[in-house]
């Protein structure tokens, strides 16, 4: 019973796909650098912080991609972020399966400026155009760094969204948003107010995330083969009309809960019997009991 | 950063022709990458480490590495980000142990 969270990129991808089929394209021997680090004497990963490759789920050929949070929070650089792009659009040419985007990110490197803002809108466009081509894309989230800025937009434009409880998913972090707006409006040292607001269950309940599960590989496997299952008979490319409910739901969602000051609240509101208790429950009873609460669940 | 590099003849250990990293370059950690290469029997070490002035004590490190395993034909690349000798001295191993398919 291995935790997703307290392993590396590499080991996750070796323990999530079937045994012995990820097949590096880049590996570390390859030494594709970033070409920015260097100049700002900073270290250097032979792998600029991802792994790329083709892999086998339950027999099925997909795609799949690892950040590591450790190098630099998982933060996307020019070479980084053009890894991800090229596999999602190998990934259409060889029309696989799916691509399985394992997900650790603070946003841009800040390092890079410019070259990694570039890098990730690249990103959100190959993940669309894998999805209009029918390659349906799926977001696993469930490292310590969570996956902001970015990253987190490139998250919500895929097909469907894993996360664990101690994932977390957002657009700007708990000390960026204390510094730019003040404690009174977020405190970051607060654990359980960011994760009540940016963890896997908030994230479920408000239907920013498709699937809660445990902190375990295994139930992330589970999960991955489930979501892709589905997806095979599902249209995957995003459609106006997609696009137009979701807004929506953004409306109804503010209209709802723009005045309340913390989620819990917002449990309420969705009409859960006792909101406390939420954060104490283990996934599989948490989803027993929000089923029938949850946005997006119908 | 600096660059060390070190250069042991002498190895008699040789290693599948495969390539593999170990580690992470993250806070007091470092990965290291290790592949066998045509060198003239010899195992090259180049190290690029955050942590400046301690060109010694990697000297050492590397020194006993090379006492352990004896390789021969090796190239080894390692990214620091500050990693303290034990730390190294594992990975190091971890390597090896990783390429041979298990420890000797």
């Amino acid at each position: 019973m291995s935790s997703y969270l307290e392993l590396s990129a590499r080991e996750r991808l070796a323990q999530l796909f079937d045994a012995g089929s990820f097949t590096e394209f880049l590996p570390p021997k390859a030494r594709v650098i970033s070409p920015h680090l260097a100049q700002l004497d900073a270290p250097v990963a032979f792998d600029d912080g991802v792994a790329v490759g083709r892999a086998c789920l339950d027999g099925r050929t997909v795609f799949a991609a690892a950040q590591e949070g450790g190098f630099m929070g998982g933060a996307v650089g020019e070479v980084h972020g053009a890894k991800l792009v090229g596999l999602l659009r190998r990934a259409i040419a060889e029309r696989a399966a799916g691509v399985v985007l394992l997900l650790e990110s603070g946003g841009v490197r800040l390092h890079e400026a410019n070259a990694g803002l570039v890098a990730v809108s690249e990103v959100m466009r190959a993940v669309l155009d894998a999805r209009n081509a029918g390659v349906p894309v799926i977001a696993l989230i469930g490292g310590a760094n969570g996956c902001f800025g970015g990253m987190g937009i490139v998250a919500r434009c895929t097909n469907a969204v894993i996360m664990s409880e101690e994932a977390r998913l957002g657009m700007s972090g708990p000390e960026v948003i204390e510094t730019a707006s003040g404690v009174e409006e977020f405190d970051s040292r607060d654990r359980a107010l960011v994760w009540r607001t940016t963890g896997g269950k908030h994230r479920y309940l408000l239907g920013d995330c498709q699937e809660l599960v445990a902190d375990k590989v295994a139930d992330f496997r589970a999960a991955a083969i489930a979501t892709l299952d589905r997806l095979q008979v599902q249209e995957t490319a995003l459609s106006l009309a997609a696009l137009e409910a979701e807004q929506d739901m953004l409306a109804r969602r503010l209209d709802r809960f723009g005045t309340l000051e913390e989620p819990m609240q917002i449990w309420a509101a969705l009409g859960i019997a006792e909101p406390r208790s939420l954060p104490l429950l283990e996934a599989g009873p948490f989803v027993e009991q929000v089923a029938a609460h949850r946005i997006g669940a119908n | 950063m600096e660059k060390l590099t070190y250069r042991f003849a002498g190895g008699s250990r040789a290693l599948p022709h495969t390539a593999e990293v170990v580690g992470v370059v993250s806070s007091g950690n470092l990965e290291v990458l290790i592949e066998s290469a045509p060198l003239n029997g010899d195992c090259a070490i180049e190290v690029n480490t955050a942590a400046l002035g301690f060109g010694a004590t990697w000297e050492a490190v590397m020194r006993d590495f090379h006492e352990r395993w004896q390789l021969t034909d090796t190239r080894i690349a390692i990214n620091d980000m500050g990693a303290t000798p034990a730390v190294v001295s594992l990975r190091l191993d971890q390597a090896v142990e990783t390429v041979l398919g298990g420890p000797p």
